[in-house]
């Protein structure tokens, strides 16, 4: 039974809402507000990005947050380096996604099981985070960029009109950009798991062994998934540094891999509008909870995920899909017969 | 014409021969049978042949090729598909999607269509082809992967124990799905239920210890009296 999402009906009314929802923010929405909700869809790109390769692929990367941070980084040395976000933008797509290509040949081609790929990503941003934490002296420099160490990077330049570095967006603008680019990488994450190679991935989750029966190899698929999301959460990094016109080494901590993580349990594994959603609804709690100063927000942040383990495991956006689903059937067949779109399966927890 | 043969194939596990110097030659059409009793090395076998196990030493040659050690993918695009002795299928997908991942691999998106139907209609599963297959019976399952083998289109297929845990009826629907396949293909059957084997096979390769310890016409293999000792024998005492 396909999920109700992954139907192209089902996505053309996801991206009809969302894009309904992005053109009209700007009116009810005070620009503060609305530059909050910018950075909302920027992490959003980095929950959808792990959504995609642990929901979809199996694969559990702790190291998300090092594709992002490392985006996030690229980004602010070429905008800094040549003025212009448009060529910083690419080179924040592309360093990440070739150290996903480097490290997931490694992992996957030498045949690291699931746990230890977990375990290696998680390495690989701590191992990040020192190298760029002490870089703080006046010699760490990448053209006139000083990588600034543990004080971080200050004064990156926003995003600006493609190849005019003169034209900087203002904030209507740059939630156009962010936001636009986030539906642009959900459709084509949607288009691609409905191609038949999205759905070779899927069934390498499935069943890797039967995979490779069939004639897939499945090291060349998870390579190709891990690849993809590693330049999605770079481009996600690249906004949020345009966004906040600052990075620091603490975009490698270990409090936003575990973030992640956290967005994409309680928004939804196996769906693609859940991490989106998920990351939004969590930082949009936190935010509010953190300007009442009355609890720490990290605890609400650890009470909503122990909720949803426990009580919630295949996250809001799963279970808000199937009722639909049930609800539809049970108003075309009738009342009487709904036993198959009650029996939704249980979700398989491979940590 | 020979499709696949081995030669000296053998695999060890430490100090343990599961398959120790195995000759066997499977010709092109034809349906072989390989009994045994438990830990006799059939399983083994056939993981050596796709490519999940790599030989300690021997050949494996397929359609003239050299294929021992490849890897699975690899063989599994030469022509090889095996129903093994788990259902091994994916849970979490229906069996429509199951059937099409199969025959996708080999064929185009305008064949694929045609080919899952052919499926369907073979393995008569047309009424569940929305179902998840992790919420089908056993024998279902099993169907379902005999069908995903069927669906790569496959010169040589290898079944480890089809007809296992199955009630009469699915046990004789199975039997025929099998006769049916041997016209096009060549199979290659792991069995333990004799009556099964003898409603389907006509040569029977027996496996002892790791070695191949008769080869012949069914009833003349059933009659051997070292065949009643190694298995049959046992068959009955238990």
């Amino acid at each position: 039974m396909k999920g109700w999402s992954q139907t192209t009906c089902g996505q053309a009314v996801i991206v009809l809402g969302m894009t309904t929802l992005i053109v009209l923010a700007p009116g009810f929405l005070e620009p503060y507000e609305l530059m909050q909700a910018t950075s909302f869809a920027a992490l959003s790109m980095l929950a959808l990005s792990l959504g995609f390769i642990w929901g979809f692929g199996g694969i559990l990367s702790f190291g998300q947050a090092a594709f992002f941070g490392l985006g996030a980084y690229s980004y602010a040395v070429t905008s800094i380096n040549f003025g212009d976000s448009t060529s910083a933008v690419a080179v924040a797509v592309a360093v990440p996604g070739l150290l996903a290509g480097a490290l997931g040949y490694f992992m996957f081609y030498g045949r690291i099981s699931d746990a230890y790929i977990s375990v290696v990503t998680l390495t690989v941003t701590l191992v990040l985070f020192n190298l760029v934490n002490s870089t703080a002296g006046d010699e760490y420099r990448i053209g006139i960029a000083a990588l600034g160490g543990f004080n971080g990077m200050p004064s990156v330049p926003g995003l600006n009109v493609p190849f005019n570095a003169s034209a900087q967006l203002d904030i209507e603008q740059t939630w156009y950009a962010v936001a636009g680019f986030l539906v642009l990488v959900y459709t084509a994450l949607a288009s691609f798991l409905a191609s038949r190679f999205g759905r070779a991935v899927v069934a390498i989750r499935e069943n890797e062994v039967r995979a490779s029966l069939l004639g897939y190899d499945p090291r060349s698929y998870k390579l190709l998934i891990f690849v993809m999301g590693g330049g999605i959460a770079g481009l996600a990094g690249a906004f949020f540094t345009a966004w906040g016109a600052f990075v620091s080494p603490t975009i490698f901590g270990l409090a936003l891999s575990g973030e992640v993580v956290v967005w994409v349990m309680v928004g939804g594994l196996r769906s693609l509008i859940g991490p989106i959603f998920g990351c939004s609804l969590v930082k949009f709690l936190v935010s509010e909870v953190g300007a009442q100063q009355a609890i720490n927000p990290n605890l609400i942040l650890g009470a909503v995920l122990m909720v949803f383990v426990l009580l919630v495991p295949t996250g809001l956006v799963p279970l808000v899909r199937d009722y639909i689903l049930t609800v539809i059937l049970r108003i075309k067949r009738g009342p009487s017969s709904i036993n198959t779109t009650e029996a939704v399966p249980a979700e398989e927890r491979s940590a | 014409m020979t499709l696949l043969e081995t030669a000296n194939l053998t695999k060890r596990f430490g100090g343990i021969v599961a398959v120790n110097d195995v000759k066997l030659s499977i010709d092109r059409g034809e349906l072989r049978c390989l009994i045994g009793p438990n830990g006799a090395g059939k399983s083994t076998f056939f993981k050596m042949l796709t490519g999940q196990l790599t030989p300690t030493t021997g050949s494996i040659t397929f359609c003239g090729r050299q294929i021992a050690g490849a890897s699975p993918h690899k063989i599994a695009r030469l022509g090889i598909g095996i129903k093994t002795q788990v259902p091994s299928v994916f849970d979490g997908l229906s069996v429509e999607e199951n059937i099409f991942i199969a025959a996708r691999r080999s064929n185009t998106a305008e064949t694929t269509g045609r080919v899952v139907r052919a499926i369907f209609e073979r393995i008569r599963f047309a009424k569940k082809a929305s179902s998840l297959v992790g919420q089908l019976s056993h024998g279902e399952r099993q169907w379902v992967e005999i069908g995903m083998v069927l669906a790569a289109g496959p010169q040589l297929i290898l079944l480890d124990e089809p007809a296992a845990g199955m009630t009469r009826e699915e046990i004789s629907r199975t039997a025929e799905i099998i006769r049916g396949l041997s016209t096009a293909h060549a199979v290659v059957v792991v069995e333990h239920d004799m009556e099964f084997v003898r409603m389907i096979a006509k040569t029977v390769t027996v496996f002892h210890q790791g070695q191949i310890l008769i080869e012949g016409n069914v009833d003349a293999v059933m009659r051997d009296e070292r065949v009643r000792d190694v298995y049959l024998g046992k068959k009955v005492a238990a």
